[in-house]
């Protein structure tokens, strides 16, 4: 399970930025794309945090789906799921959003 | 544990293999070296610029971050793609399902091209050195790496991995990486290629039920193709559902074990391999 690894490198990379503040609120972006899931993260969080200074924070998740333009039709459209297959049959397409995994933004006390 | 670079006392450990050690045995047989925690642990790269917002009425602050949740991997990414880039060596990052054939496939390989090409092995598994004493005894140099709980390699184990086998010029290193076909997919490790090994014993539909690892990949290998007369795999519709993934990836059909289509492979490596300096 990768998002056990991904929720540390979060904890990870707020403590070594912010290692005197207390963090109340962590905000991520996981894109629909992204290969992440959402709601693992969720379970691995509290777990993570304990004993650092994100401990009892609150975990807010915006999951933006995912918009490819395809290649062969040229219109735009959000992919069903992790495949991104075009209404019109094709795969080839170019994923223009929905793959990014980042911290947007914490809240410190 | 430090997930980002893999270092804990319970969790990654390097095993460097070397030939015999002077008290009889005929094997070769794994080394286990100290762990030296050597790289920087200040994270200085991590973020981009942070813009603080003003204090609210309850004396909280929102500090805007903005920051890739990999982006320390992908900056060590990067460094091992410039260090195998400066020296002409080929990195490829192997990664299937366990019991795909992987290291079959690297014994054989090794066995093929180790009179013209120098090859050196990266082999990522939870637990053991048995691939690295395989692929020893194969004949190529190797570097085991034990990820412990860990489910994949990350670039941070990869460095390592690179200064242990110190490779030379116009020479391919193989990762093999542990086998998984999710969470390999997520992790840059800074190769120039990324081979995904299926096999027709694991059935037609893994591209679909796997599409991140599949949409990646440069090159698919179809392995165990031997064994197509006593099982029920249809390659076409194997093909057909790699291109509604990936319709730009090569499909390459051979069997590890008897050698058949192997020479494609091949190919596909010398093609990418850089020419030494005279």
């Amino acid at each position: 399970m990768h998002e056990l690894a991904i929720t540390e490198g979060v904890v990870d990379a707020v403590t070594g930025r912010l290692p005197d503040s207390r963090i109340t609120c962590v905000r991520l972006e996981i894109g629909a794309l992204s290969g992440v899931v959402a709601d693992s993260v969720r379970f691995c969080f509290d777990l993570v945090t304990e004993g650092t200074n994100l401990e009892g924070a609150r975990l807010e998740i915006s999951e933006p789906p995912g918009l490819c333009c395809c290649r062969v039709c040229g219109i735009n459209f959000e992919p069903d799921g992790p495949i991104a297959l075009c209404p019109c049959g094709s795969a080839e397409v170019t994923v223009l959003a929905g793959q990014d995994l980042k911290i947007t933004s914490v809240q410190v006390g | 544990m430090c997930a980002t670079c893999g270092c804990s006392s319970g969790g990654v450990r390097v095993l460097t293999v070397g030939h015999g050690h002077g008290h009889g045995q005929r094997h070769p047989h794994p080394h286990l070296s100290d762990h030296e925690h050597d790289h920087d642990h200040e994270h200085q790269r991590e973020f981009t610029d942070v813009h603080v917002v003003p204090a609210g009425p309850e004396g909280e602050r929102t500090i805007e971050l903005q920051q890739k949740v990999l982006a320390k991997n992908d900056q060590l990414a990067a460094d091992n793609r410039q260090w195998l880039h400066e020296r002409g060596i080929l990195a490829v990052n192997l990664m299937s399902s366990p019991g795909a054939g992987k290291t079959t496939l690297l014994e054989r390989t090794t066995r093929d091209l180790s009179s013209k090409i120098a090859i050196s092995v990266v082999e990522g598994d939870q637990e053991t050195a048995l691939d690295a004493s395989r692929m020893l005894r194969a004949g190529s140099k190797v570097v085991q790496i034990n990820t412990g709980a860990g489910c994949h390699l990350d670039a941070q184990m990869l460095a390592r991995g690179l200064r242990s086998l110190n490779p030379p010029a116009g020479s391919i290193v193989m990762i093999e990486n542990v086998g998984n076909l999710v969470c390999p997919a997520l992790f840059d490790l800074g190769e120039q290629a990324r081979v995904v090994l299926a096999s027709t014993t694991e059935g037609t539909d893994k591209p679909l039920k796997y599409p991140h690892m599949f949409r990646q990949a440069d090159l698919v290998l179809l392995n165990k193709i031997d064994l197509l007369p006593y099982i029920d795999f249809d390659i076409r519709e194997y093909a057909c559902g790699l291109r509604k993934v990936t319709p730009d990836a090569l499909l390459l059909q051979l069997s590890a074990t008897t050698g058949d289509g192997m020479d494609a492979w091949y190919d596909w490596l010398r093609r990418r391999t850089p020419v030494p300096p005279d």
